[in-house]
């Protein structure tokens, strides 16, 4: 078991023929990930990496292939359209790697995302990775080792950071997941820790989080009442310059606190295993998990 | 993006609504014309002198004047015009104001507050309006909430004359006043999400002597990621409210935030380098600046970082902290040889490269020549470099 996708999805590489998709779909298939088509609007008939066929959109490329899952390295102008374009044929699960899509475009994206009911995760995220059976992003996967943990993380590289805490303390990983640092983005912590919380496989689940927004908190808040399994915490920017991200009037919706103490108090009283340090990430799940 | 309010007071008349208006003047000889010029324009003998500068609270820091006559005006326009302005939005050393708002003046009746913007919670745009104008919002949210109305708006669709409605009467507008509000709350929604703002704020919109509804002020904030769409406000941009270091940087792709440490950090992806900076503190340290390299990070780049960085002359040591993904450690490794031998080495340099290719990086640095300080891991990167600065 794992989350979301596994050895069995079949993917779709939205953009697959420019420059990042073509590098990044290589890579996927390196790690042994079931991609059967590319979307590429207007080269649709091509064929690439040798057995990979390009349609000129998902709805084709889903006809044909019946893929479940897509991965978006379309650019930023285009890609809420992408996203929309693959919930509109139900691809139940969508991954959008691209950074720099305007916000109001995907206050829409979203929206109908959820109306087609199917789980986007990102924009501006590394994606998601089930050790040893799919790929589908842009991490180092050779970094990741087969496992009982579940990683949740708003940024990039701080999961590698984690992922290789965890192997150094012989703790490996069911699935880790990028859900993207974006003000919208698709599924959110809390969404994320349901779905560790119901796959039997997962033992333990670390959640990293940063300053801005109060997903953490709904996150926490969630998991005192429904968590069975213990959640290592961590969150970037208790030295970030207070004002820098964000404006005043989006402080005042929350009631003003965003900061990482305020985050990191919450989410300890909600029985998380907070972590003051970055590097006691692996260290403490190792201890939690043994306990 | 930020813009003055000069330049957002400009957007809102293009939308038809109601503003304070006014005209703009850079230097001293031009101020007595200008006076001259809003006398007649808008028919008005008294007026309101504007620090224009990119920062809230102006007013606290006397950088609004209300002027009864032309020579009070010309008097106040003297003195804003070059000051030092601090209010409790610019930091300790306060921003010097090079642009001066000459506008016409309103008898104030009663002061609200309005403002738009993204409520990510709800993953809706979220309008609010208060009787509270005029004062510190914050406060108001936080002691009296209830002062406060909010209505979400559903993506996709215009604010709601029912919705505009219910704002304009929680404000105790009634009759023909009620039908004026509605119509300028649906225009500011329409400005808001047409000119992709991630901000727009009226503070304070006012009732007047005369019973007009007008925009006093307004702030609107902008999302970077749509401006391609924006060549008109793109042309607004005023360079010289930005920090010019982290003007630089973004020259070269370098997101880079100064603060005020001495330990220099360069660090792949937002994350990592704000927990780089949470680990040089909590290892007794004061991290002095924010920089993310980037997913696409190469000898160049480094080179580039390390410029940067080493203009701060507060920096003591540097921390290159790199988990490479796509980023390959050698060519970070072979970019920090470069930088070292071209631009020398005055200060410590500590190096924990992890990921792609990291053992060959760390072949790369141990063969140089240059003197760095190599780390094993993200603890041990910290101490090192906190070591360092404490010598």
């Amino acid at each position: 078991m794992s989350i979301l996708i596994n050895k069995n999805s079949k993917i779709i590489v939205q953009g697959i023929t420019g420059s990042e998709g073509s590098f990044h779909t290589q890579q996927m298939l390196n790690y042994g990930t079931n991609i059967v088509a590319g979307v590429t609007p207007g080269k649709g008939g091509q064929t690439v990496f040798e057995k990979i066929p390009v349609f000129d959109s998902v709805k084709d490329a889903k006809n044909e292939t019946k893929a479940n899952a897509s991965i978006i390295f379309v650019p930023p102008k285009f890609a809420a359209d992408a996203i929309i374009e693959s919930a509109k044929q139900k691809i139940n699960t969508i991954v959008c790697i691209s950074e720099g899509i305007p916000v109001r475009d995907m206050i829409k994206a979203k929206q109908i995302v959820d109306d087609n009911n199917v789980n986007l995760i990102g924009p501006n995220c590394p994606g998601i990775i089930t050790v040893d059976e799919c790929k589908l992003g842009i991490m180092p996967g050779f970094i990741a080792k087969k496992g009982n943990i579940g990683v949740i993380s708003k940024s990039g590289t701080l999961t590698y950071e984690a992922i290789d805490q965890l192997v150094k303390n012989n703790l490996g990983q069911t699935t880790a997941l990028g859900i993207g640092g974006d003000p919208i983005i698709g599924t959110d912590m809390r969404k994320a820790l349901q779905l560790f919380e119901d796959d039997d496989e997962t033992k333990g689940i670390v959640l990293i989080g940063e300053i801005g927004g109060t997903m953490e908190i709904e996150a926490a808040k969630w998991a005192k009442d429904n968590a069975t399994k213990p959640i290592v915490g961590f969150i970037a920017g208790q030295t970030a310059p207070p004002g820098r991200r964000m404006g005043h009037a989006g402080a005042i919706i929350s009631g003003g606190d965003e900061t990482a103490i305020a985050k990191m108090k919450i989410m300890k009283e909600c029985g998380i295993h907070v972590c003051e340090s970055p590097s006691n990430i692996g260290k403490k799940m190792k201890e939690v998990i043994e306990e | 993006m930020k813009i003055h309010e000069y330049q957002a007071k400009k957007i809102l008349k293009n939308y038809e609504i109601p503003i304070q208006d006014g005209y703009t003047f850079t230097s001293i000889e031009k101020a007595e014309e200008t006076i001259k010029k809003v006398e007649k324009d808008f028919n008005t003998t008294d007026f309101v002198v504007k620090a224009q500068i990119h920062a809230g609270g102006r007013g606290k820091g006397g950088g609004v004047k209300y002027s009864p006559n032309f020579d009070s005006a010309l008097e106040n326009a003297r003195n804003i015009l070059g000051m030092n302005l601090i209010t409790p939005q610019t930091g300790k050393n306060g921003k010097l104001v090079n642009k001066v708002f000459i506008t016409e003046a309103y008898d104030i009746s009663k002061e609200y507050y309005v403002a738009i913007t993204l409520d990510r919670e709800k993953k809706k745009d979220v309008f609010m309006v208060s009787t509270e104008g005029g004062v510190n919002i914050e406060e108001v949210a936080k002691h009296t909430p209830e002062k406060i109305t909010k209505i979400w708006v559903n993506p996709n669709t215009n604010l709601e004359k029912m919705d505009a409605e219910k704002l304009a009467v929680s404000l105790g507008f009634n009759d023909e006043l009620k039908a004026e509000a509605v119509k300028i709350f649906i225009k500011l929604y329409k400005c808001y999400t047409e000119m992709d703002c991630t901000i727009l704020e009226i503070n304070p919109l006012i009732k007047s002597d005369s019973n007009e509804i007008i925009a006093l002020d307004a702030k609107l904030n902008f999302d970077s990621n749509a401006l391609y769409r924006h060549q008109d406000i793109i042309s607004m941009r005023d360079l010289s409210e930005e920090d010019p270091m982290e003007i630089e940087a973004n020259k070269f792709n370098l997101n880079y935030i100064k603060l005020d440490g001495n330990v220099g950090c360069m660090v792949n992806g937002a994350g990592l380098a704000m927990a780089t900076m949470d680990i040089i503190k909590l290892s007794g340290g004061e991290p002095a600046n924010f920089l993310d390299v980037g997913g696409a990070a190469n000898a160049e780049t480094i080179k580039n970082g390390f410029k940067i960085i080493l203009k701060d002359k507060n920096v003591k040591a540097v921390l290159i902290n790199i988990f490479g993904g796509i980023v390959r450690c050698d060519r970070v490794a072979n970019g920090v040889v470069e930088a070292v031998n071209e631009l020398g080495l005055k200060v410590p340099v500590v190096v924990r490269l992890e990921g792609t290719n990291a053992i060959e990086a760390k072949d790369i640095l141990s063969k140089s020549n240059v003197k760095i300080i190599p780390a094993d891991n993200f603890h041990d990167a910290a101490l090192k470099v906190v070591k360092e600065v404490l010598k």
